[in-house]
């Protein structure tokens, strides 16, 4: 039982952290990241570890996603229109 | 216990093994193949956190409770309490060094107004010259020279009112 | 050329860690330090929660290097941006949805980093998570209405008092018992939020100075003009 749910966790961290370098949209990305702050601390919490769960909840699901997401508005890169293709966009620069 | 290479023995830490080294080799490629500041500080956040998640998985034992003492009978195993020490601190390290990284990118786009990486390179290499008064080498990419750099856009003077025109949905900038 | 060795690189490194990760003991580690710890960490320090315990206790210097890295990282951090200018562009407010969440969403904020902090030593938490808590409490309402920003002196008054609080008791127990933040005053009954000597207090104290450390570095953050 618990192997499904870390096999679920994993799952949903990886696809996370792929779509956060894949993505074109900067505020999709952010919000990818703080995905993956979320899932690794439900990861911790099935470890036994639950003041690192608590702390990397509230830090990198939180603090973090606001961090990145102040600074996005600083520098030019908060845009919200729809249509965007994840193509090759980690190695592509500008934007 | 090494790693039983059948899959019925597939246990919960052998998933989250897995899971932290995909994480870490996403966040470390992402960091050397990236062309934009930004997405190479996302995947540091990214690597930061599959670290984190390995250094924790070294101290779980199976079948064990987490350390805090009171609510199970005295001498139940516990996980090591040892790593999760050592993580709390560095998860809280990381995003400092995220704000940090934050402010200077900050300055680096107000100064050159671009954050792609071989572009940034070229214009520092250039001022640098500039202010050593050598003539510019050639870049890196190009040695034998090639399309003369796009000039900094000037800063719109103060009390100018016009903002960022909002992007219509379907439309490429 | 320089993306194929990338590649190479990021393919090598993650064949060296899957193979060294394997021949680690997962499941079963050798728990010498931490085994002990386990042990004698309850008696000796009287804090249910052991972390905190060790965090507090044990390596309590540890943890005034982390409070020191903090510190320069948001110092830094403001230095780099610099102060604003008076009657820069801002934000626009949230709408009324967000002001009045912000504004109902403080109290609850508050109470529980407080009760996240000051339980520390018992349940779960401690002084960085209940931190965390409180510098989102009072960042929230910056958020949603940008005019209302938060004002940088009682900040920085506020966490260099919860630092020099965190060395004075260090030095005290320096002075007293010959060890730099060795665990004073009386140990109480385990279970009880009067127990564990200075956790409580050493909690408090990191507790408020990371809040403090993390609100003012977002409001930094959040003063920065948009450059247009």
């Amino acid at each position: 039982m618990l192997t499904w749910i870390s096999l679920l966790i994993v799952v949903l961290m990886l696809a996370a952290a792929l779509a956060a370098l894949l993505l074109e949209n900067f505020v999709a990305a952010v919000a990818a990241v703080s995905v993956v702050g979320l899932a690794t601390s439900v990861a911790f919490v099935l470890l036994d570890a639950p003041d690192v769960a608590m702390t990397e909840a509230a830090v990198g699901a939180g603090l973090s996603g606001v961090v990145l997401a102040l600074a996005l508005r600083r520098l030019g890169l908060w845009h919200l229109d729809a249509g965007s293709s994840p193509t090759r966009a980690m190695t592509r620069g500008g934007e | 216990m090494m790693i039983d290479p059948s899959l019925d023995a597939l246990t919960p830490e052998m998933v989250l093994f897995t899971g932290s080294i995909g994480l870490i080799v996403i966040g470390t490629a992402g960091l050397v193949l990236g062309r934009h500041l930004f997405r190479m500080l996302l995947a540091l956040a990214i690597a930061e956190a599959g670290v984190n998640l390995l250094l924790v998985l070294t101290g779980f034992r199976g079948g064990a409770i987490a350390p805090i003492l009171g609510f199970a009978p005295a001498g139940t195993p516990m996980v090591d309490p040892i790593p999760q020490v050592l993580v709390l601190t560095a998860i809280v390290i990381g995003v400092g060094v995220q704000a940090l990284a934050v402010a200077v990118m900050i300055r680096v786009y107000r100064a050159y107004r671009v954050l792609d990486v071989v572009q940034l390179r070229q214009r520092l290499e250039s001022d640098i010259c500039d202010a050593a008064g050598i003539p510019t080498a050639g870049s890196l990419d190009e040695p034998l020279g090639g399309r003369p750099l796009p000039p900094v856009p000037a800063p719109r003077p103060v009390g100018a009112p016009a903002r960022r025109p909002i992007h219509v949905e379907g439309t490429n900038t | 050329m320089r993306d194929f060795a990338s590649v190479l690189f990021t393919a090598g490194l993650a064949f060296l860690l899957l193979v060294i990760g394997s021949q680690l003991a997962f499941g079963a580690p050798p728990m010498r330090v931490g085994g002990e710890l386990l042990t004698v960490a309850g008696p000796q320090v009287g804090a249910a929660n052991i972390v905190t315990a060790i965090l507090l206790g044990y390596r309590g210097i540890d943890t005034l290097g982390e409070l020191s890295i903090l510190f320069a990282a948001a110092t830094a951090a403001g230095l780099v941006l610099g102060r604003r200018r008076a009657g820069g562009p801002q934000d626009r407010p949230g709408g009324l949805v967000l002001r009045a969440g912000a504004d109902l969403l403080f109290p609850l904020l508050v109470v529980v980093g407080l009760y996240v902090i000051v339980h520390g030593h018992l349940t779960p938490g401690g002084g960085f998570q209940g931190g965390v808590i409180l510098a989102a409490a009072f960042f929230a309402a910056v958020l949603a209405d940008p005019a209302r920003a938060l004002s940088h002196g009682p900040i920085v008054w506020l966490e260099g008092l919860a630092g020099t609080a965190f060395i004075l008791i260090g030095i005290w127990a320096l002075v007293e018992d010959g060890s730099f933040l060795a665990p004073m005053l009386p140990k109480g009954t385990m279970g009880e939020i009067l127990s564990a000597g200075t956790l409580p207090l050493l909690s408090v104290a990191v507790g408020l100075k990371v809040g403090a450390e993390l609100a003012g570095l977002m409001a930094s953050l959040a003063e920065t003009e948009t450059p247009e």
